[in-house]
């Protein structure tokens, strides 16, 4: 039996409703998405949004379809606010409800952005985003907790997640097994 | 040399995703070496990465293989790294739903969690919160507490979240913790005291006197946390909301004090706020104006779609207050953010005069293709609006939505200006012929038959009324050959709508129709034989009720006099007359235009009113054959509001008959009532023929019984009758507590208020949706002229909506 989900929120779909409950509940989703518009990360905090994983997944290819080729900030889609930003070759968003906060949400993708460019050392792009997977999934977490913001400095989250990057990338082999391909390829040149 | 055979691996092997390959039973296997000891903390934090990638790129994981992994997983906090160990936290939040028995690491969190190491213990009160449930919760009440005034932040904000996440689980025992949260929320950090109230105002909420006194309190001793004021904000206007308050309260001084916080998200939040407040005067939100109109131009693009948005929902009710901001506005049309474009435009629209409109409209059609079709929908609504208020304008405006039109789009776009121009035709005598003629254009290459069909409808009904209808044949018939089933079908009908009003162009209509009949689809030929045979006819009365008007009989009733039909075995052919009018209209309501909707509610044609009562009168033996339900009045309530029974009364009429229903309640504990009735002495000559009497009335469970009445069959002008009614019934004392009651009874009786019954009982609606053509059928001999004096009323102006 566990506790971590969002509460039903009014789910407004027009931009002229009542103003919001209050709530600490403010983030409906966050994620990160490469210049194709695949997902390398995603978290949705909100139980009524987009349940299964096609409709997550659909939701995050309109929404990259809409915003990869401007380069705007915000935009308004499917009865959601949504803030982004783009680096590289990869795509941030935050998405709240159309009457949320908008500079709330802002806080939240720059703060994100800002902890993800110091723990990656400014190389912000899908390489290295992808060696370090940990220190991301430990990031997010550590800035929005069930939809509700946990931190907004970025500084305070890196403390916090303590994270080394490069010490040891996901896709590089170790220097024992990089020796040992070099010695199989100049076996194999050498018997030709 | 090792550098570029590192290039070629990466590109035969893991690419530029390590991740891509992944599979999740390879992934799993390697999990085995958690088991191991010494633990490498570098391979289990790569394997464990890798499993929480693929279950957040939506992998599967069985019950099995899921508990497996986390079973495993709980051998790493034998491991001192600190990144394994809080990726273990993530893992076990990860898993919590699709592991079973993940409460076997309470005990380990329950140690990080007040241990030394402050680095873990916030993620492990998480963690530990996420799998607690409501009997572990007392058990880890102790340390809750301790945690949420704890002196680090991160444990404090920690526990004070998971708090509120627990609150859905269990609200008494997180209500127990108010205290420690009233403490946090004095702390310096800007994120713990916007936990705290926020945390404070759910565990109070209901009680409006606390969230009162929270607020007074804080909004004196005041907040450094921008969250934490955007958050007291919305409680002030929550408050304001609730209590109706007006606008001269502390609450209302503080969210205007809030315009001039030093950090722009609490002054937008303010602004927001007062916005959003019903009756508020153009004085009040002059502050929150002219702060929206500096955001305006703030090189920052969130800001100015905030603010411009905002100042879009302040022009629908007071656009004179947002005038001082066009110039702002203009600037912003050419915004690369379109979004920002278009709410800037949709806003000038409102309060710009009407010589501003052609300029904007040209403004916006240069752009409207690279909007959102939100937005486009956003622009349409713009549209409607200003056609109201602008009559004169609607040609410009239809000129632009038939441009729309053409332009790609989803269907609920499409539909927007379908409607739009619809309600422009309906308001606009004078824009009908161009607003058809466009509508026209639009279903020769209209792939949605939802739209197609309604617009066939449309012209239809407004087609043979113009001056020349013929034009409009071309295209419906064109429909006809080209067009799917449905189209077809909505096509023959409005054919026939032209033939039967138009006696010119009845002929052709006949020959057109004679070639539907020859038509692939049965729905089609049947209309086309049916319309044929009507038409040919020539009879107005028939046009009226076949063709013009639609059924007005309520469908789930007409479904059961069939039924009924075909079980009886008749000689008679089948009487629309035995089925009842519908009370209420069967066309759909006209929806408003709404931006795309992400939760469609089903549409189901519900049983009304009157069939519910048909279908209880038919279950009672005694009150068959009566024939048909005609009309079931409203409840009539025969004795005051706080007697000690309550009554109402039901006036079902049919043919010959009425039944009066009565709905008792007893409110009295210490009583049983049984073998109930309503004694009834009519004052004209109406015969009581029968009493259903309802057996038993227990305390506060509302029984119904019945009196079966016969009308006057001599003088059908008879129909008015005061019945004077008197509740006669055996009463049992019982005892309060228990309602056992006592074995012998006496009878009594109690007197209620006069029933009428008058004209309008034995009335019913009908809907008739072509009310000119019934007028005309009922033709001249019933009509009858006479001079009213209307005493009250001075002039009509005004008077007819």
């Amino acid at each position: 039996m566990t506790a971590q989900s969002c509460p039903r929120q009014h789910c407004a779909t027009t931009m002229d409703s009542a103003a919001l409950e209050p709530t600490l509940y403010t983030v409906k989703a966050i994620f990160i998405l490469d210049n194709d518009g695949n997902r390398l990360l995603s978290k949705y905090y909100d139980p009524d949004l987009y349940p299964s994983m096609k409709e997550q997944k659909n939701f995050e290819k309109n929404v990259f379809n809409k915003t990869h080729k401007a380069d705007n900030e915000i935009a308004f889609l499917e009865g959601m606010t949504i803030v982004y930003k783009s680096s590289i070759d990869l795509f941030f968003y935050v998405v709240g409800s159309a009457q949320e906060n908008e500079l709330m949400l802002m806080a939240v993708l720059n703060c994100l952005f800002e902890s993800l460019s110091q723990m990656l050392r400014k190389n912000v792009e899908k390489r290295t985003l992808l060696d370090n997977m940990d220190g991301v999934f430990l990031v997010v977490d550590e800035i929005i907790d069930g939809g509700v913001i946990l931190e907004s400095d970025p500084q305070q989250v890196i403390e916090k997640v303590n994270y080394r990057a490069d010490d040891n990338p996901l896709s590089e082999q170790s220097v024992a097994q990089v020796l040992q391909s070099a010695k199989e390829q100049i076996k194999w040149s050498i018997l030709k | 040399m090792i550098k570029k055979f590192d290039k070629k691996d990466e590109e035969s092997g893991s690419g530029s995703n390590p991740f891509q390959h992944l599979e999740k039973s390879a992934v799993l296997q390697e999990a085995r070496i958690f088991n191991e000891t010494p633990i490498n903390p570098r391979r289990c934090l790569h394997i464990l990465t890798k499993i929480i990638y693929l279950l957040n790129q939506g992998e599967h994981f069985g019950t099995t293989e899921a508990t497996e992994a986390f079973f495993a997983m709980t051998r790493l906090f034998q491991s001192n790294d600190q990144t394994l160990r809080r990726m273990c936290y993530l893992t076990i939040k990860e898993m919590a739903n699709i592991s079973e028995d993940v409460i076997i690491v309470t005990s380990s969190l329950t140690k990080d969690m007040t241990g030394k190491e402050d680095v873990y213990r916030g993620p492990a009160i998480r963690a530990l919160c996420r799998i607690t449930d409501t009997t572990m919760l007392q058990a880890i009440e102790r340390y809750m507490k301790q945690a949420i005034v704890d002196k680090v932040p991160s444990v404090s904000s920690s526990a004070l979240v998971s708090s509120l996440h627990m609150v859905k689980m269990s609200f008494d025992v997180v209500k127990r913790w108010v205290n420690e949260a009233q403490e946090a929320a004095s702390s310096d950090n800007i994120m713990v005291q916007y936990h705290a109230l926020g945390l404070l105002y759910h565990l109070r909420k209901n009680d409006r006197l606390a969230v009162t006194k929270m607020l007074n309190k804080f909004t004196k001793s005041g907040l450094k946390s921008p969250f934490a004021y955007c958050m007291m904000i919305r409680i002030a206007s929550k408050l304001l909301e609730e209590t109706e308050g007006g606008h001269d309260s502390p609450l209302f001084d503080f969210i205007e004090s809030c315009l001039r916080n030093k950090h722009e998200m609490v002054v937008y939040e303010a602004a927001s706020a007062i916005v959003h407040m019903p009756n508020c005067t153009a004085r009040e939100l002059a502050p929150a104006v002219s702060v929206l109109q500096l955001f305006c131009s703030s090189p920052k693009a969130a800001l100015r779609y905030a603010a411009v948005r905002t100042l879009n929902k302040v022009a629908m009710k007071h656009p004179s207050a947002v005038t001082a901001c066009n110039l702002d506005l203009e600037n912003l049309i050419t915004d690369s953010n379109r979004s920002i474009a278009t709410l800037a435009i949709t806003t000038l629209l409102k309060t710009g005069s009407e010589s501003s409109v052609d300029r904007l409209m040209k403004q916006i059609s240069s752009f409207v293709s690279e909007i959102s079709d939100e937005f486009k929908v956003v622009v349409v609504q713009a549209i409607s609006a200003l056609c109201q208020k602008y009559p004169r304008k609607h040609s410009v405006m239809m000129n632009f939505l038939s441009n729309m039109l053409r332009d790609d789009g989803g269907f609920e776009y499409k539909r927007a200006i379908v409607d739009c121009i619809i309600s422009i035709i309906e308001e606009n005598p004078e824009s009908k012929e161009t607003g058809l003629a466009h509508l026209c254009e639009f279903i020769e290459d209209c792939e949605h038959t939802v739209l197609a069909t309604k617009i066939l409808h449309l012209l239809g009904k407004e087609g043979p009324r113009t001056p020349t209808p013929s034009k409009y044949i071309r295209f419906i018939f064109n429909r006809v050959v080209l067009e799917s089933e449905a189209v077809r079908a909505a096509a023959v009908s409005a054919l026939a709508k032209f033939g039967a009003q138009n006696d010119d162009l009845l002929p052709s209509v006949l020959v057109l129709m004679q070639r539907c009949m020859m038509d692939s689809d049965d729905e089609v030929r049947d209309r086309a034989t049916f319309y044929m045979n009507v038409l040919q006819q020539k009879q107005k009365a028939l046009n009226a009720a076949y063709i013009f008007n639609g059924l007005s009989v309520s469908v789930p009733g007409l479904e059961k006099s069939l039924h009924q039909y075909t079980l009886e075995p008749s000689e008679k052919p089948f009487d629309m007359k035995t089925v009842p009018l519908a009370t209420a209209p069967i066309t759909e309501q006209k929806t408003e235009i709404a931006p795309v909707a992400t939760s469609k509610l089903p549409e189901k044609l519900a049983p009304s009113r009157q069939d519910i009562y048909q279908e209880q009168l038919a279950a009672i033996p005694e009150f068959q054959g009566l024939g048909p339900l005609f009309k079931s009045s409203e409840p009539v309530q025969l004795t005051e509001a706080e007697t000690e029974y309550v009554v109402r009364c039901i006036k079902h009429t049919f043919a010959n008959h009425m039944i009066f229903q009565f709905d008792c309640t007893n409110t009295l504990n210490d009583q049983l009532l049984q073998r109930v009735l309503v004694q009834m002495e009519p004052s004209e000559a109406y015969e009581v023929l029968h009493y259903v009497p309802a057996p038993s009335l227990p305390y506060s469970q509302p029984g119904s019984c019945y009196s079966l009445v016969r009308l006057p069959e001599d003088d059908p002008t008879a129909v008015s009758c005061t019945f004077s009614c008197t509740m006669k019934y055996l009463v049992r004392d019982c005892d309060p507590n228990t309602g056992e009651p006592d074995d012998d009874g006496y009878d009594d009786e109690y007197v209620l208020e006069d029933l009428e019954v008058t004209v309008a009982d034995h009335i019913q609606k009908v809907l008739k949706p072509n009310f000119g053509a019934a007028w005309e059928e009922i033709g001249d001999e019933f009509e009858k002229e006479e001079t009213f004096a209307l005493a009250t009323v001075r002039t009509l102006d005004g008077k007819f909506a």
